[in-house]
């Protein structure tokens, strides 16, 4: 008499994917919405967003590091801000919208948004990297379905939907950010091979970027990292010491870009260890290092329990002792091979540490380091020597190379010229379509409007031309001439308006309820419709009979039909 | 001798038995009138005549397809309920019904509200979690208020006759007020409240107790509930067959109040304007009309199994306590339909689907706006409320040759029966920008060529 009755047969298919795809319905029309925006239009939106996400950055750090167990929230207060305002500012002067003008080549550029992007976030950089796409989105306008890691899928739900809500209070198209809020696989694979999905922007390990690659729309995806650093004898060694613990301890090393393997040249080791250790950093003698070795790596493969962990939290359990506060572990071992698993990825502050005879010696380490995992991605050098430099960047298989920077930061173009990522290309090397840190530009297709190569025949002027037009109000399809709006929608509509009846939009009432309106009947409002209204008048029948048997012969002639009659 | 359960010499053959065996009178009107079509593929808003000729259905049969012809999470839905349930025993209560009456009753939940104003996806922009209350899909309440039981029938008129029984009972009186032109069906007292053209044939008119006031006329309204005789006024949101007429500003309401204020019970069929088609669950809750009676049909199948639903007060619905087997329906919410409407509701009341609906609506109403432009003195007139669309034309008749037209451009369309004028419209929710986009084009194109026809040009 108590037992639960339930039907589950009725679920024909893993929960959340039916209204998974109901998203992407929303997202085609906010996406075809959205494509026609001015830049003025943009810039409010991308502004409103940019803050409203940058005012929790706290917040949200350290919602996530809760949620997630890993971390550190400082550093991920700092990598938020970077990812909404800094980034915000860092493209300020960019333009993903206006259409370009080649006189030389005779060409006119019109950039096109990517679509409906579908992006997948990680657990490492969870808001932040909300925060990065959903940007990237919005300046180029592109519209956003965002799946979540599972294990950050609550902060991450929540910041998509501040930005969300910001973004749209400024002017952007309902459904402009979207986001899953119980992600699985079998939805994440629908989604994936959705044909309303445009691409899919893959932000996670390698079987979600392969299956994204396999999916059959087009995809960017990251590659795994395994960074090398090599330090030679040229180097500050107290300011690469300082950078290499730094980097290797931000965010308890959950960023890809986190140094793995410290190359350091023999004739500057030792200096280079004491340097290290001064940083904070505590050297692990031979047992201590086999203890953490066989704690991070039981059976050969990295534990992600020990992800973003603090370094003393793994000594404690490794059974080492090491002073309060010490930032990351020293690992030394002996040779880059790939059954030495302290030359792997290790997504926790333990750095490992080979010596090398000479810069040579030191490259050829790299590649060995490489040729375990994370081609593609990114290397650290910090030496005084060009010509070491150049050989580092030739030789070894990765797309960046921070030089006397720490590679966290560095490689992610926080702390660099390169661009400011949280998704970083691994290239043909690493298996991926793009090679480069992903910036706006990677969400933009450009038609290109080519004229005639022949001189005599004369480029157009484009001067002023502009297709796009900021987002209409409700009723007049006007449009707010040339203004910028700052955190309040254009004309205070919504896209798509509110389906208001015609008969109700405030348009001045061109027709009155002809003779039905008796005295008396207290208000009754304006009729306001936007047709006549049907008379009923008494004799009407036999006119309407008329005119039905002269509408019966003339359909009859046109369809060919002999008298008509019904 | 053929064992196949379906099968004919010829789409001739077909025509000819049809006129033999089923309905020569309405046969014989579709081939004179152009649209000699014989449904056979259907899915999604596309439906393909035995020939082969494909059609953008925008007539959905008054809503029945809103969510398309097959929808595919309606078909697995009623296919796995058939693994397990049928028909049901309608004496009994049964699960499925309950179920639907439950998730029908949290649409229209709280004391009224103001004509929602609210962003399209309801609930700010980015599907967020549903409010409490909301109905299976989680949408935030817009429905109407007080309504708490619902009952079943598996037609609309039928549901209809329902709602009409028990406003009599509720009351104590006879008297039915119900609008010039009307729609609701063909029962027994439904048919009575609609138009003569549907009754007098059957001498099926009870002028004695039933009361026509023309639409948007609140002083002849008033006058046909001065009496204190009438059970309950029933008005259609928005009257289809006549064309989908719009209620002027504040008529609704002030229907409610003369019903209040003169002790009859306000009866809304939502049968075509509701599901979303609209913009919300409930045309009427736009209006900020509370009903005493609200019934749903054709949409709420999902296309796929008859249902129909009559959602009443606690006062209107007062025979469910005091005899409930007053009222009875083998097929009334069988329980295979209670699935496709359970699952119906579900689609309808996503946010996303909601946010999709309006930009439809948008869509349309720039799109036709664009093309009445381009003909004004012929495509004299747009009634919009969301996806519920009439499209006036300058002749009594006109929308007949757009009808035609459409037809031969891949549309299929309807005029309206009671007023010949006008074209009913009425695009489907779950639409892409692309087939809107398409159907905009031939529905301009359509309307061009009908013009020409009825001004006599030949066409190129």
């Amino acid at each position: 008499m108590t037992a639960a009755i339930t039907v589950p047969e009725l679920l024909t298919e893993p929960a959340g994917i039916p209204r998974a795809r109901s998203m992407l319905a929303r997202a085609e029309w906010a996406a075809r919405q959205f494509s026609r925006y001015d830049k003025p239009a943009v810039d409010a939106i991308v502004r409103a967003a940019a803050e409203a996400g940058a005012a929790k950055a706290r917040e949200y750090a350290d919602w996530a590091v809760r949620e997630t167990g890993f971390g550190v929230a400082e550093h991920k207060v700092l990598k938020n801000i970077a990812c909404s305002t800094g980034l915000a500012g860092h493209y300020a002067g960019h333009d993903y919208v206006t259409p370009r003008i080649d006189r030389d080549a005779k060409i006119v550029e019109v950039p096109r948004p990517a679509g409906v992007v579908l992006a997948l976030t990680p657990s490492t950089n969870p808001v932040a990297t909300v925060f990065f796409k959903c940007l990237l989105a919005l300046m180029t306008r592109s519209v956003v379905v965002l799946s979540p890691h599972p294990l950050a899928r609550e902060c991450c739900a929540d910041a998509a939907r501040t930005l969300a809500a910001a973004a749209v209070a400024a002017g952007a198209p309902d459904g402009v950010i979207q986001v899953v809020d119980e992600p699985s696989v079998p939805l994440i694979e629908a989604l994936m091979s959705d044909e309303r999905t445009s691409v899919i922007v893959a932000t996670g390990g390698v079987p979600v970027v392969r299956a994204a690659y396999s999916s059959g729309n087009p995809a960017i995806g990251v590659g795994p990292g395994n960074v090398p650093v090599l330090v030679d004898a040229t180097a500050d060694l107290a300011a690469a010491a300082r950078r290499i613990v730094d980097s290797k301890s931000f965010d308890n090393s959950v960023l890809c870009t986190n140094e793995s393997v410290l190359i350091a040249q023999e004739s500057i080791s030792a200096e280079l260890i004491r340097q290290l250790k001064r940083a904070g950093a505590y050297l692990l003698g031979p047992a201590e290092r086999d203890r953490v070795a066989g704690l991070l790596f039981p059976a050969g493969r990295f534990d992600i329990r020990f992800v973003g962990q603090d370094a003393t939290k793994i000594a404690a359990e490794a059974g080492v002792r090491v002073p309060r506060g010490t930032p990351i572990l020293l690992a030394p071992f002996a040779q880059v091979v790939p059954e030495e698993p302290l030359a792997h990825e290790k997504l926790c502050p333990v750095l490992g540490l080979v010596t090398v005879p000479d810069a040579r010696r030191g490259i050829d380490a790299a590649r060995a380091v490489l040729r375990i995992t994370g081609r593609g991605h990114s290397a650290a050098i910090h030496s005084q020597d060009p010509a070491t430099i150049m050989e580092y960047g030739a030789a070894v298989d990765v797309l960046r190379v921070s030089v006397n920077v720490g590679n966290s930061l560095g490689s992610a173009g926080l702390e660099t010229g390169l661009a400011p990522t949280m998704t970083i290309g691994t290239g043909f090397f690493g298996r991926s379509s793009v090679g480069e840190n992903l910036h706006p530009g990677h969400l933009v297709q450009w038609t290109r409007l080519a004229y005639n190569s022949d001189p005599a025949e004369p480029f157009g002027d484009f001067t002023g031309l502009s297709p796009w037009a900021a987002p209409a109000g409700p009723a007049s399809g006007s449009t707010v001439s040339g203004s910028t709006v700052s955190g309040s929608t254009v004309s205070g509509s919504t896209v798509p308006p509110y389906p208001v009846a015609s008969n109700q939009r405030g348009a001045a009432p061109d027709v009155t309820a002809n003779g039905h309106r008796g005295p008396g009947t207290g208000t009754q409002g304006r009729s306001g419709y936007s047709s006549r209204q049907p008379q009923a008048a008494p004799d009407v029948s036999a006119l309407r009979d008329e005119i039905r048997r002269m509408v019966i012969e003339e359909l009859a002639q046109l369809t060919g039909r002999p008298g008509g009659s019904r | 001798m053929t064992e196949e359960l379906i099968s004919f010499a010829s789409k001739q053959d077909m025509l000819g038995k049809s006129k033999q065996f089923w309905n020569p009178d309405k046969t014989q009107f579709w081939q004179d009138a152009g649209v000699p079509l014989v449904i056979d593929r259907r899915e999604g808003y596309y439906i393909y005549d035995v020939d082969g000729k494909r059609l953008i259905d925008t007539h959905l049969n008054g809503g029945t397809y809103n969510l398309g012809h097959r929808n595919a999470e309606v078909v697995a839905a009623v296919t796995a309920a058939m693994q397990r349930f049928d028909i049901g025993n309608h004496h009994f209560p049964s699960l499925a019904r309950t179920a639907l009456a439950e998730a029908l009753i949290k649409t229209a939940p709280g004391p009224a509200e103001s004509p929602p104003k609210g962003g399209p996806g309801g609930s700010g922009g980015a599907g967020s979690p549903p409010r409490s209350r909301g109905g299976p899909g989680g949408i935030a309440p817009s429905g109407p208020a007080l309504l708490a039981k619902v009952m079943y029938g598996s037609g609309g008129g039928e549901a209809i006759d329902i709602a009409l029984k028990s406003a009599r009972h509720a009351t104590g009186k006879r008297k039915i007020v119900s609008i010039a032109k009307a729609y609701h069906g063909h029962t027994g007292l439904a048919v009575a409240t609609g138009d003569e053209r549907f009754a007098t044939l059957f001498l099926a008119d009870r002028p004695d107790e039933f009361t026509h006031v023309p639409f948007n006329d609140l002083a002849a309204m008033e006058d046909a509930l001065r009496g204190r005789d009438v059970a309950a006024v029933i008005m259609e949101t928005i009257p289809a067959t006549y064309g989908f007429p719009l209620p002027a500003p504040g008529y609704l309401a002030e229907v409610k109040r003369l019903c209040e204020r003169y002790g009859a019970l306000y009866i809304a069929d939502e049968v075509q304007t509701g599901l979303m088609r609209t913009g919300e669950l409930w045309a009427i809750s736009k209006h900020g009309v509370a009903p005493d009676i609200l019934v749903s049909g054709k949409g709420i199948s999902g296309g796929l199994y008859p249902i129909s639903v009559v959602l009443a007060s606690e006062q209107a619905s007062g025979w469910l306590s005091e005899d409930g087997f007053a009222h009875m329906s083998t097929f009334g919410g069988a329980e295979l339909g209670c699935v496709a409407a359970l699952k119906t509701l579900e689609i309808s009341t996503r946010p996303e689907v909601r946010s999709a609906v309006h930009y439809i609506a948008a869509t349309f109403t720039e799109g036709l706006a664009r093309i009445q432009r381009r003909f004004p003195d012929w495509f004299t007139g747009i009634r919009q409320d969301g996806l519920v669309m009439g499209l006036e034309f300058g002749h009594p008749e006109g929308a007949k040759p757009v009808m035609k037209r459409l037809y031969e451009n891949g549309v299929w369309a309807i005029f309206s029966t009671l007023d010949p004028r006008v074209l009913q419209y009425k695009p489907g929710l779950l639409l892409t920008p692309d087939l809107c986009e398409e159907l905009l084009e031939r529905t301009e194109v359509a309307i061009g060529l009908a013009r020409d026809d009825l001004a006599g040009r030949k066409n190129r």
